[in-house]
């Protein structure tokens, strides 16, 4: 096991939800008590659906959301930042190091500046480079290495279809030398035949780059391929952590085993898979007490209703938050 | 028996820069109770096509004359595209063909009760009264498994969450007991697991009801599921059609292979993902010949970028247009 790159201890996000005249005002518990280890070098992803605080701990490492307690540290073995505790000067340094990859490519590129100052912007704001030329260099080189075309440099956004946006946003983030890039739904929005040009991309650059990719997904097949460990979030918890191969071949939360058999086999003949989910998931502000997943779980008993369960060592290398994962039924 | 029959259907926008070609040459049948699945990647011309059915198209949509779209009918077969008046549309709009949105939220009038709508679209359609509309709409309403559905009738839209809006999309959209439902993306925005009971509850009321059901979508996994036969679009041209099996069993055109070497597959993690080649070309500088020569690995030069490639019939009901099939294959 290499040494983590990001260490998340006990990590809590928390919005308001309005004012009270007496007593606490109501929060949001968005995230409720993270312990993650996201191994330097790795391709970690993670998957939830939507509601289920993904996108904020993904924000939470960044410094985008608030980090209410706990504590999220990042150690790249050169520097080394607390995130919840840093100054604005620490700040500037961690945000060259750790980028983010936006989920919209039509959404997340101005339409009024080139391509080339587009790649170009996080340089001249983090005042990376001395001169225009040593920025030009520098956004030549990214681009390059993101397959875009030298000559597309000097033309408008609007003039490109959806993968080429997201290979400049992906240049865009890539272009201070970060160590760690989370990528939000970074291929949510394209076409499939596009979708997996970027896969393939962005597996490259972390290669290339050694990066440390959190790939945040809700598209199971699209991440049982790309990533090599994957975290499953529900309602602000993780429910489950293992090695790909070992999750998509024996997953063990009733969560994960429900979230795979809702996945659309390309199969006709496939026969209905029995672990149906029913209802849906419940409102973060007013969670359910106990394990979080209770309510819609085929295997909850009464001590699932008031203990919340904690992520244990299974036996292949993956952690689970189950009080019964060990007596449930072969998946 | 056809419910609809869509006959050389070709669309052209009018635009600021000319002409721009969204649909050509589209032939189609439904039949009832059967699913007919069409797959596209944005810009291919699916919903366009889908909208057409219904004469929900903007005043710069030109029809090409040798355009036919058929609602066959017990009283006399309907032709959709000589429809002038706004009111002899209403068949065609919530009567025998329904929709359901591939975004509920912006498919319902958000400061209206979610009954109200029901109601109103009863009272159009149908001669009942608005004391039974109620009545139906409640019961259609626990039919597609809202809960408390007389409590849920007096809500507003923003008050559901996004599977149930979803579903009461599709409760409003069956109301009327269409022969015809064009269902464009209804799963897209949803979470894996609800987009299960989705597709579940269609699979069922299709059964049921024994509707025709157009079902849009990019998501051949989606397709593999719910559709009987298959239509794959590309650029406006339908390049292969068939049923589900034999389309992604045995896919033919170069596109159709295209994509689901594309697709990530759960059950095979070792195989490389392969994007098609290239990108989707915009609107503008549509190529000649076979539209998917600029992004085809076996397009031969000289044939594909010259000559539209005819259909040609591999089995019964499976079909696919391309230059490659004519020739001995290699």
């Amino acid at each position: 096991m290499t040494t983590p790159l990001i260490r998340i201890k006990g990590l809590e996000t928390h919005y308001p939800l309005g004012q009270r005249l007496f007593g606490p005002a109501p929060v949001l518990r968005a995230l409720a008590g993270i312990d993650l280890d996201i191994p330097a070098g790795s391709f970690f992803g993670l998957v939830g659906e939507s509601g289920s605080g993904k996108t904020t701990l993904g924000r939470a490492i960044l410094k985008a959301a608030p980090i209410t307690s706990g504590s999220v540290a990042y150690d790249d073995g050169q520097s080394a930042f607390d995130i919840g505790t840093m100054d604005a000067r620490q700040e500037r340094t961690y945000r060259s190091r750790a980028q983010l990859i936006f989920q919209d490519p039509y959404a997340a590129l101005s339409p009024r500046m080139t391509v080339r100052d587009i790649i170009a912007e996080p340089l001249e704001v983090m005042g990376l480079t001395s001169s225009r030329a040593e920025t030009d260099d520098r956004v030549r080189e990214i681009a390059k290495k993101c397959r875009l075309n030298l000559e597309h440099l000097r033309r408008f956004p609007h003039a490109f279809s959806g993968g080429q946006r997201q290979r400049i946003s992906i240049a865009r983030a890539l272009v201070s030398g970060p160590k760690f890039v989370v990528a939000d739904e970074s291929v949510a929005a394209l076409d499939v035949s596009i979708q997996a040009d970027i896969l393939n991309l962005l597996k490259a650059l972390q290669n290339d780059l050694s990066l440390t990719l959190l790939f945040i997904s809700h598209d199971l097949s699209v991440v049982a391929h790309s990533c090599d460990t994957v975290a499953v979030m529900y309602l602000g918890r993780l429910v489950e952590v293992a090695p790909s191969r070992t999750l998509f071949a024996r997953p063990r939360h009733p969560y994960t085993r429900a979230l795979l058999s809702a996945i659309p086999t390309l199969d006709p003949d496939a026969p209905p898979r029995m672990q149906r989910l029913t209802g849906e998931i419940p409102s973060p502000a007013d969670p359910p007490p106990g394990c979080r997943f209770h309510t819609r779980c085929p295997f909850a008993q009464a001590r699932c209703r008031q203990e919340v369960p904690q992520l244990a060592p299974t036996q292949d290398g993956g952690q689970v938050a189950c009080h019964f994962w060990k007596d449930l039924p072969d998946a | 028996m056809s419910l609809l029959s869509v006959q050389d259907l070709t669309i052209r926008f009018r635009t600021e820069e000319g002409l721009i070609t969204a649909v050509e040459k589209v032939s189609f049948d439904i039949a009832e109770g059967e699913i007919l699945g069409l797959v596209g990647e944005s810009g291919s011309g699916k919903s366009v096509t889908a909208k057409s059915l219904m004469r929900l198209m903007g005043d710069n949509a030109v029809f090409d004359p040798a355009s036919r779209i058929t609602l066959h009918r017990q009283g006399g077969d309907l032709d959709v595209l000589g429809l002038r008046r706004e009111r002899d549309m209403r068949p065609v709009r919530g009567g025998e063909i329904s929709m359901v949105f591939q975004e509920p939220m912006a498919s319902f009038a958000p400061a209206i009760t979610v009954g109200a709508q029901m109601v109103e679209q009863l009272l159009i359609h149908t001669d009942l009264s608005r004391k039974a509309a109620r009545t139906l709409s409640i019961d259609m309403l626990a039919r597609v498994g809202i809960s408390d559905p007389a409590r849920r009738f007096d809500q507003y839209v923003f008050e559901f969450s996004g599977g149930m809006r979803q579903r009461a999309m599709i409760a409003m959209a069956l109301s009327t007991k269409p022969r015809l439902l064009i269902a464009d993306e209804p799963t897209t925005a949803l979470d894996v697991t609800i987009q299960a009971q989705v597709l579940e509850l269609m699979k069922e009321l299709v059964a049921e009801f024994r509707m025709g059901i157009l079902f849009i979508t990019h998501d051949l996994g989606v397709i593999a599921q719910t559709a009987d036969r298959v239509a794959v679009m590309y650029l406006g041209n339908l390049v292969e059609t068939g049923t589900v099996r034999d389309v992604i069993r045995r896919p033919a055109h170069p596109y159709t292979k295209g994509l689901l070497q594309a697709l990530p597959r759960i059950d095979d993690l070792d195989a490389p993902l392969m994007p098609v080649p290239g990108d989707i070309p915009g609107p503008l500088d549509r190529p000649g010949g076979c539209v998917f020569h600029t992004r085809c690995g076996v397009a031969i030069s000289g044939l594909c970028n010259t000559q539209i490639p005819q259909e040609v019939t591999l089995a019964p009901g499976h079909a696919a247009r391309c230059h490659a099939l004519t020739k001995d294959a290699p």
